[in-house]
């Protein structure tokens, strides 16, 4: 595996230009300039015109992410992002960057033209980007599922499980997250707890998640999931628990805080405080951003009912976990974890094909999600309360 | 004798010693006998792939035990044999899902 070694000192697998956006209102005219240039341009943006922390983070955290080369941020000039502060911060990481105002640039031809200019510029200087050999120790990887079904906890779950396990005496990152669906896995969690400060700060976190979706009245659960033979949330928790293997939870974390230790990380996804701005993520993207915001290099992503979504900076590996889905949708899945019902093999197989993809992947051969061109995004408003002295 | 054979073979997965109900590795039509680890049970109703059929009595108030977890609530009473399904679990936490 051969990666992109950035002036902070990040190892990415991708040297991607991401063209941002502000405001929905600066979606057009990104999406514009990215369109017009091959698989590593990209653009996602925050769509929000109110000032938001934790937009800002998340933002700044994806414009810095390791497989981020460049950056181009586009604002329509009045919305509240403060894009100087953003446009420090990322030059400060080493990365170009430059800022096309809407509103001081002549409107939408004119701003789509500078920004194809500058994109191309960006591409050439990025282009001698230093290579190093890497290792899984280098990485960091997330999971998440969507789309369950009944197969999901028999097939492809556990087998990432099983992957990650693999991956950890590596001393890989690993991530799993949506503490709002392992509601019903608390005591299990806390009995894999690393030590008992983290097995205390994964009761407050499946608490919170708990109290937050009570207040919501609705679980994470959708018609295809009951479709698919699960009955109650506890079972789809159950299943989906099984992505997180048989390691130690080393910690909890929010997004965008980076763990600096090898070991396998819980990611708490549902805001602090009162319910406020609604469901903690509204879809399986979501989930993905934010994993991706706390530097993933690459997700594996198990679906059951057939998902097809890819992301926005890194790749997307979609195992799949009911093998009649995967007849039906062969194209947009790059393992076939329903051999485990169809053809008898073991969970080990399902996970050394999932090894085999990721260094694969990190090699910079393209996930079938890349090759379809999916480059999915979602940001929405949330509130966390990130303590005072960190600052990334 | 083929036929015989596809009616017996292994089509269901017990997750666990203490379950109360196997999960479904492929359709199944209403009459098959579903043969799993340790037992066979014939279906009540047709099952598609990945739902539960249940292999023991299940009392109203009774959990559902699947991968040696309760994964809720019976709100009917079922017998060996039936779909467990929204019309007879119910969760034990939280409402997940409403038509």
């Amino acid at each position: 595996m051969l990666g992109y070694l950035r002036k902070d000192g990040q190892i990415g697998i991708r040297n991607t230009v991401q063209v941002v956006f502000l405001v929905e209102c600066a979606h057009h005219v990104s999406k514009a300039v990215a369109e017009s240039f091959q698989n590593d341009v990209q653009y996602f943006g925050f769509p929000g015109c109110y000032p938001s922390d934790y937009g800002h983070r998340l933002v700044r955290s994806l414009c810095t992410h390791s497989n981020v080369g460049a950056v181009l941020l586009v604002s329509l000039g009045c919305e509240n992002f403060d894009r100087n502060r953003l446009e420090k911060e990322i030059q400060g990481s080493g990365r170009p960057c430059r800022t096309l105002v809407i509103q001081e640039s002549g409107g939408t031809s004119q701003t789509i033209e500078k920004g194809r200019g500058i994109v191309s510029d960006m591409l050439r200087e990025i282009a001698s980007t230093e290579r190093k050999e890497i290792q899984f120790c280098d990485l960091i990887i997330g999971t998440v599922c969507g789309g369950s079904d009944g197969t999901s906890g028999l097939t492809g779950n556990p087998a990432v499980g099983r992957a990650f396990d693999k991956l950890l005496s590596e001393n890989a990152i690993c991530m799993f997250e949506e503490s709002g669906e392992l509601i019903g896995c608390e005591q299990h969690m806390m009995a894999r707890a690393i030590s008992p400060d983290v097995s205390l700060d994964i009761y407050a976190a499946m608490t919170k998640a708990r109290s937050y979706y009570s207040t919501m009245g609705l679980g994470s659960f959708s018609n295809g999931n009951a479709v698919g033979g699960l009955t109650t949330l506890e079972e789809k928790s159950l299943g989906a628990y099984a992505k997180s293997g048989d390691g130690k939870i080393s910690g909890v974390i929010r997004p965008t805080e980076r763990p600096t230790k090898p070991g396998l990380y819980l990611m708490d996804v549902v805001p602090d405080g009162e319910p406020r701005f609604g469901f903690p993520n509204i879809n399986d993207t979501s989930e993905i951003i934010e994993l991706i915001a706390t530097g993933c290099h690459l997700i594996l992503f198990t679906t059951g009912r057939g998902s097809v979504i890819g992301s926005v900076i890194s790749p997307v590996i979609k195992v799949c976990n009911n093998p009649q889905t995967y007849d039906r949708l062969s194209e947009d899945m790059d393992i076939n974890a329903g051999r485990i019902i169809s053809e008898g093999a073991s969970l080990d197989d399902i996970a050394d094909e999932i090894i085999a993809a990721i260094a694969g992947v990190a090699s910079g051969e393209l996930s079938k999600a890349e090759k379809l061109g999916h480059v999915e995004f979602v940001l929405t408003y949330k509130d966390f309360k990130y303590g005072m002295t960190d600052c990334h | 004798m083929a036929v015989l054979q596809e009616r017996m073979s292994k089509k269901a997965l017990r997750l666990h010693p203490e379950d109360n109900c196997v999960v479904s590795l492929i359709d199944i039509h209403k009459g098959d006998l579903v043969v799993y680890e340790d037992g066979t049970i014939m279906a009540n109703s047709d099952v598609d792939i990945g739902h539960k059929i249940s292999i023991s009595t299940i009392k109203i108030g009774e959990k559902v035990y699947k991968y040696g977890a309760s994964i809720g609530s019976a709100t009917a009473l079922i017998e060996p044999g039936d779909h467990i399904h929204t019309q007879n679990l119910t969760s034990d936490y939280i409402v997940g899902f409403r038509h």
